[in-house]
């Protein structure tokens, strides 16, 4: 890459982060994403490995909010803000890598779909179409039954279930791509396939995989609570998922223990929202047609 | 795909009527044969995704539970048969009254017939609560985007579309069935009737209303802040067209040309999406219903998956996608019918 192509990205993104300050709705969502990761990151750092260890909880079972617990304790005594401080960095993680393993095969997948003509293309839109009428969380309850409980198994099942729409507006966006004149310039040059798809296609499909990647993680990160919840994540790893089955299970809520349900639900709202919020901003910033939505 | 626009754009001739009622008849086949084709997929995939794995089978059926040598054996039987003949026993009928669940050892399409109608009752009025009172939202926001009410709605019902459904049910039941922050409990923890009440009689039913409310209240605040937000950005979309101009120049009251015209044209993708969202409705159903143990098809979903009992399990996934796809159709085909833009 030459100078001159350096300075105007860097150019365009000073221009990008001036819009962007300006929203106010996208800024509070910045905001609120820059703590969770902070806590996500800080979270093995600060917590020993001891409160997470049901043998070596040392507290009262389901005991209210107090000053040695200031969020109460789960149904093992355990200290519940430590076990949602630590929860942050596994949603966190699994939300980010199932939305990575989404994104990837969804752009590609839509860039293939809308580039190539002919019997290839016609199953890819078909695969595409038909993972959209699915219902999801069906599929993904058979997906993880067959597949086995496991973060790694909750990520490849949230990723391969998450990522038609994203290939459906990918391949909305090839299609408008591949009609203007350069791509043609390029064809004529003896491009082929491939270099026609990376160099030309992919850079400016981009901005749009950025601004739906936000949107896809807060739904992933709901879809990883809801599976956690029904059991199908990993049962030592504490995600906020797995802390509200926690809850559900051991009969929080007969008891009346708010303090176990209320935080990781807040939590996921506050993250998903974020991401939402994120999302809305880069939409409205990187496609001015939308400007009203 | 082609060929459908092929058949649409034919030039004005004496025998044009007949013409375009013979494609609009071939529209509809090319939809309900795409239909069939995605089901089709689901009974292949249904079928081989629970053979494909590595590994004894057995394992997977009966994980974490004992179960006696005699059933253990007939299992092994059944799995090892050749694998393009069990795909032809399922695929011929995947109904069979004869697939049984290997935890409750009763045919899973009965247990399923039991569990139809409680997902029904609920699911039915939490969609149809939820589309009254959001397109009602989206219109009044959608109306005059920007005001106090458009921003109050729209923080609210981002918030709601932010929620995993069954923490607000979990937070519902604390509250208002358990008693908690100084509200006594006012409803029962779950069921869909107190054991020993009479479900024919009208005090039956008011019970089971009763033990409905909260799961209902759940799922409906949960799909309107999807239903309003459609039908808000729908209406603010439909607000820059030209004809509203020209109604208000007619002299039309404000409200005139928001009824008669604007709102109309914009219950059309509102309408399509709820159909289109009954995927996600699904997965209300499940976790809602699980937390609430209202004795329907989320809750034996949930069920069968704790087992894994597969064959029940295989049961509510294929049952779940033919419900979906069927909405699928029939959105597809209403669309068709209310808005004539689109048959051309």
């Amino acid at each position: 890459m030459s100078r001159v192509a350096t300075q105007r990205r860097k150019a365009a993104f000073g221009r990008f982060w001036t819009t962007y300050r300006h929203d106010r709705a996208g800024m509070a969502g910045l905001i609120i994403l820059v703590f969770f990761v902070l806590v996500a990151i800080l979270a093995p750092i600060l917590i020993p490995d001891d409160a997470l260890d049901v043998t070596k909880a040392d507290g009262e079972r389901f005991d209210g909010p107090s000053l040695a617990y200031p969020l109460g304790t789960d149904d093992s005594g355990r200290s519940l803000i430590l076990l949602l401080a630590y929860g942050t960095r596994i949603s966190l993680t699994v939300g980010i890598a199932a939305t990575l393993v989404a994104m990837i095969i969804g752009t590609a997948v839509g860039i293939m779909a809308g580039h190539f003509r002919g019997p290839g293309s016609h199953v890819l839109v078909g695969a595409t179409d038909w993972f959209l009428v699915i219902p999801f969380l069906p599929l993904a309850i058979v997906l993880a039954t067959v597949l086995g409980p496991s973060t790694l198994n909750l990520i490849i099942v949230i990723g391969i279930t998450s990522w038609a729409g994203t290939a459906r507006l990918i391949r909305a966006q090839t299609l408008s791509i591949e009609e203007r004149p350069y791509i043609e310039r390029s064809k004529a040059l003896g491009a082929g396939n491939w270099h026609q798809m990376t160099r030309h296609v992919l850079p400016n499909v981009l901005p749009l995989v950025l601004a739906n990647t936000t949107l896809t993680v807060a739904i992933v990160i709901l879809s990883e609570t809801t599976l956690s919840f029904l059991g199908l994540g990993d049962p030592l790893a504490p995600s906020w998922g797995a802390l509200l089955d926690r809850a559900f299970s051991s009969g929080a809520v007969s008891r009346g223990a708010w303090w176990f349900v209320l935080p990781p639900g807040i939590c996921v709202v506050l993250v998903v929202l974020a991401f939402t919020l994120v999302g809305r901003a880069l939409e409205r910033i990187l496609d001015p047609r939308g400007a009203t939505a | 795909m082609s060929l459908l626009q092929d058949a649409a754009v034919g030039e004005p001739d004496p025998i044009r009527a007949p013409r375009v009622s013979g494609s609009v008849l071939r529209t509809v086949g090319g939809k309900v044969l795409r239909a069939f084709i995605t089901l089709a997929f689901v009974v292949v995939f249904n079928f081989f995704l629970f053979r494909l794995l590595p590994g004894d089978p057995i394992g997977l059926y009966t994980r974490g539970r004992n179960q006696d040598a005699e059933q253990l054996a007939e299992l092994r039987r059944a799995l090892d048969k050749p694998i393009l003949e069990q795909f032809l026993t399922y695929v011929r009928n995947p109904f069979d009254p004869g697939i049984d669940s290997t935890r409750f050892s009763r045919p899973v399409w009965e247990m399923i017939g039991e569990r139809v109608w409680p997902t029904l009752l609920l699911l039915g009025t939490a969609i149809v609560l939820a589309s009254i009172i959001g397109i009602w939202i989206g219109i009044r926001a959608g109306w005059k985007p920007g005001s106090r009410f458009d921003k109050t709605s729209t923080g609210t019902t981002l918030t709601l579309y932010s929620m995993p459904e069954f923490w607000l049910g979990m937070m519902l039941l604390i509250v208002f069935s358990v008693g908690a922050f100084g509200i006594p409990g006012l409803f029962p923890v779950g069921g869909i009737v107190t054991p020993g009440v009479d479900t024919s009689t009208p005090l039956g039913w008011l019970n089971v209303l009763w033990h409905m409310v909260l799961p209902c209240t759940t799922l409906t605040l949960i799909y309107l802040a999807d239903y309003s937000l459609v039908m808000r950005a729908s209406l603010i979309d439909e607000r820059k067209q030209e004809y509203l101009a020209l109604a208000r120049a007619k002299g039309l009251r404000d409200v005139m040309v928001r009824q008669k015209h604007a709102v109309p044209n914009a219950l059309l993708p509102t309408i399509t999406l709820i159909f289109l969202s009954l995927g996600f409705v699904v997965t209300g159903a499940i976790t809602v219903e699980t937390v609430f143990s209202w004795p329907g098809l989320g809750l034996l979903t949930y069920e069968a998956l704790r087992g894994p009992d597969i064959p029940l399990l295989q049961a509510t996934f294929l049952l779940f996608s033919i419900a979906v796809i069927v909405a699928n159709l029939l959105a597809e085909l209403l669309y068709a019918i209310i808005d004539p833009r689109v048959r051309s």
